[in-house]
C-alpha cells in the first residue's frame, strides 16, 4: 500500500469506488462540515475536500479535511497551483499527512479571474503535473523537490483530474498519459453528461494501456433544473451537455426537475459502470450532498465495501 | 516592442500638483509606435491640457518635447534645457523612460504619464498582444515560437488544462489558449510526441522572482 488509505484499499480490492465533494464553508464554523459529513458518512470512500473552488475563499480544504477525517469521512485533499509556491505546497503537504490525510488531488485550480478576488495575484509556480511529480518524489524517494532528503515521508495516494471533455480532444489522452507517468493512482474525471464521448475517450484511454496504470473515477452529479444545464452547458468551459438532456430536464413535470436530474444521475452511473477501465466514480452533488444517498443507493452502489475500517483521527504523534 | 496605453486625462491631470511649467517629455521609440507617447501624443495631450486650464482659468503653461529614447543617457540629455525650465515633467515613455528621466534629473518631479503595458505586438491596426514576459530562460525552441510564459493564463508548462475549449482560454472567449496553439504547431511539424514528455518545474530565478535583475558582460565593460 502507498498511503493505506481506504480509497487506495477499495481500488486495489477491485471493488467500484464511490468518492464524493464536500466544499468546505465561506467561514470559520467547523459546524458545516460535520452536518455534511452526515450526508456523506457511508455512502461512499472518500469525500473530496475543495480547494477554495472557483477561486472563492473558503476554509483551508487541508482544516476542512481533518475536521471530515474526525468525523469518520475519509478525505481527499485538494491542492491547487492557484495559489501556492512549491514552498508551501510541500508545507501543507507534510502537514496533512501528519494530520492523518491520506488522499490528494492535484489541480491546474480555475483562474482567479473566475472568483471572489480577482485582483489577485496568482502563483502557478509549478503546473499540476509537476505538482503529481513532486508528491510522488517525496512519498517514494523522501526527497523534496529540491532534492534534499526528509526522514518521514507523506504517505500520501495521489490523485489528478482529467477532462475527456476539452480540447484539443486527441491531447486529452496524452495528458492522462503524463499525469500517470508522473505519479498519479488515480484520476477523477470532469462531469460526464455525454457518455459517448466519454466512451470514445475512453477508447484511447485503454489503446495506450492508462487505466491498467491509473485507476480512473468518472465524475459524474445530478442537475437542480433546466436552467442550471443550460448554464453548465453554454457557461462553464470544459463541460460538455448533450442538448438531450437539457430537454429532459425542461421536459420534467413542474416541481419534478430535480428528481429527473437524480435519474439522469443514476442512469449515467449505470453506463459508466459497463465501460471497461473505469474504476468507480465521483460524485459531485454540490451544495447537495443530501443527494449522495438517493444516487449511491439507486445506482447500486451500496453498502459500501468494508476493506479495513478507516481509523478514526489520532492526535498527531511526535516522531521519535 | 514595449507597449503602453495612456493614463485617463484627469489622471494625469491630477499629478500635476502645485506645478506652474509643465514638460511633456515624449519619446520616439515604443511609444511612439503604439500610439502612446510619441510626438503626436505628446502635442495632443500638451493641447487637451491647455484647454482643461483654460476652463478652469488656471495658469499652468505647457510645453512640449520629444527625444527619440528616454531610455538612453545620451538622448536625455538632449531635453536637459527643457527639464531644467520646467517644474514638473510627465513622462509619456516606458517605465524605463520615466525612471531614466527621473534618475537623471534627480531635483524634478517626474510623473508618467502612460501605463506600461506589455511586450508585445501589433495584430491588427489598434490591437495589440502580449508575446513575453521576460522570463529570462526562453523555452521557445520547445514550444513552436509560442510563449507557455506569457501566453497561458497559468503558465503551464505541460499541455492545456481542462479549461481549453475551441481553442480558447478558461478565462475568456477573447483569448487564444496558448497550449491549444502549441500543440497544432508541434503536430503540425511531426513533433507531436514531444508533447508526450514531461517539463520539470522551471527555475524562476531568471525571473523576475529571482529578484531585480541585472546583465553583467564582461568583455564589454571598459
Ligand atoms: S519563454 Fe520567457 S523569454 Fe521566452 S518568450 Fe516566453 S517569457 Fe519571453
Ligand atoms: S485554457 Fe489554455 S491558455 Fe488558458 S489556462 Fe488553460 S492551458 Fe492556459
Amino acid at each position: 500500500m502507498k498511503s493505506g488509505s481506504n480509497l487506495e484499499k477499495v481500488l486495489a480490492a477491485g471493488h467500484f469506488a464511490a468518492t464524493a465533494e464536500l466544499g468546505p464553508p465561506k467561514s470559520a464554523d467547523p459546524a458545516v462540515i460535520r452536518e455534511k459529513a452526515k450526508f456523506l458518512k457511508g455512502y461512499v470512500d472518500a469525500a473530496n475536500i475543495t480547494d477554495n473552488q472557483t477561486a472563492i475563499v473558503r476554509m483551508s480544504s487541508v482544516a476542512a479535511a481533518y475536521l471530515a477525517l474526525v468525523e469518520g469521512v475519509e478525505p481527499v485533499a485538494q491542492m491547487t497551483c492557484r495559489d501556492r509556491n512549491r514552498i508551501m505546497m510541500q508545507s501543507d503537504i507534510l502537514g496533512m499527512a501528519a494530520l492523518g490525510i491520506k488522499n490528494l488531488l492535484c489541480l491546474s485550480g480555475d483562474h482567479q479571474t473566475f472568483g471572489n478576488h480577482p485582483g489577485s495575484k496568482n502563483v502557478y509556480d509549478l503546473d499540476s503535473i509537476q505538482l503529481v511529480q513532486m508528491v510522488k518524489n517525496m512519498r517514494d524517494d523522501k526527497k523534496f523537490q529540491c532534492g534534499e532528503a526528509m526522514d518521514v515521508e507523506p504517505r500520501l495516494f495521489i490523485g489528478a483530474a482529467a477532462n475527456p471533455f476539452a480540447d484539443p480532444f486527441d491531447f486529452r489522452v496524452v495528458r492522462l498519459g503524463k499525469k500517470a507517468a508522473a505519479g498519479a493512482d488515480f484520476i477523477q474525471t470532469q462531469l460526464v453528461y455525454d457518455v459517448d464521448k466519454f466512451a470514445r475517450w475512453m477508447e484511447g484511454v485503454r489503446a495506450r494501456g492508462l487505466h491498467q496504470r491509473v485507476k480512473i473515477l468518472a465524475g459524474v452529479g445530478p442537475i437542480k433544473s433546466a436552467g442550471a444545464a443550460r448554464y453548465m452547458k453554454t457557461k462553464v468551459a470544459g463541460i460538455d451537455v448533450p442538448d438531450e438532456v437539457v430537454a429532459r430536464m425542461a421536459g420534467a413535470a413542474k416541481g419534478k426537475a430535480k428528481e429527473e436530474g437524480l435519474k439522469i444521475c443514476v442512469e449515467i452511473i449505470q453506463k459508466l459502470k459497463s465501460i471497461e477501465g473505469v474504476a468507480g466514480v465521483h460524485i459531485m452533488a454540490i451544495e447537495w450532498e443530501e443527494a449522495i444517498a438517493e444516487i449511491t443507493e439507486s445506482a447500486g452502489l451500496l453498502p459500501r465495501p468494508k476493506v479495513d475500517e478507516v481509523p478514526a483521527a489520532e492526535a498527531p504523534k511526535a516522531v521519535s | 516592442m514595449i507597449k503602453a496605453q495612456q493614463k485617463p486625462f484627469d489622471e494625469i491631470r491630477g499629478m500635476l500638483g502645485n506645478a506652474k511649467n509643465v514638460l511633456i517629455l515624449g519619446c520616439g521609440t515604443c511609444v511612439t509606435i503604439c500610439f502612446a507617447g510619441g510626438e503626436k501624443e505628446v502635442a495632443i495631450l500638451a493641447s487637451l491640457l491647455r484647454m482643461a486650464e483654460d476652463i478652469d482659468n488656471g495658469d499652468r503653461q505647457f510645453r512640449e518635447h520629444t527625444v527619440k529614447r528616454q531610455c538612453e543617457w545620451e538622448f536625455l540629455d538632449g531635453a536637459a534645457e527643457e527639464v531644467k525650465n520646467a517644474d514638473l515633467v510627465v513622462s509619456l515613455a516606458c517605465g524605463i523612460g520615466v525612471q531614466a528621466t527621473a534618475q537623471r534629473y534627480p531635483d524634478k518631479p517626474v510623473v508618467p504619464g502612460v501605463n506600461t503595458s506589455f511586450l508585445g505586438l501589433i495584430l491588427e491596426q489598434g490591437i495589440w498582444s502580449e508575446r513575453c514576459v521576460a522570463c529570462g530562460n526562453c523555452v521557445l525552441d520547445k514550444t513552436g515560437g509560442i510563449c507557455p510564459v506569457a501566453r497561458c493564463s497559468k503558465s503551464l508548462l505541460n499541455g492545456p488544462c481542462g479549461g481549453s475549449v475551441g481553442g480558447k482560454c478558461e478565462i475568456s472567449p477573447e483569448v487564444d489558449c496558448a497550449w491549444q496553439l502549441i500543440h497544432d504547431k508541434l503536430t503540425a511539424a511531426g513533433r507531436a510526441e514531444e508533447l508526450e514528455e514531461i517539463t520539470p518545474p522551471k527555475d524562476w530565478r531568471t525571473s523576475q522572482s529571482g529578484g531585480p535583475r541585472k546583465i553583467v558582460r564582461e568583455d564589454l565593460r571598459v
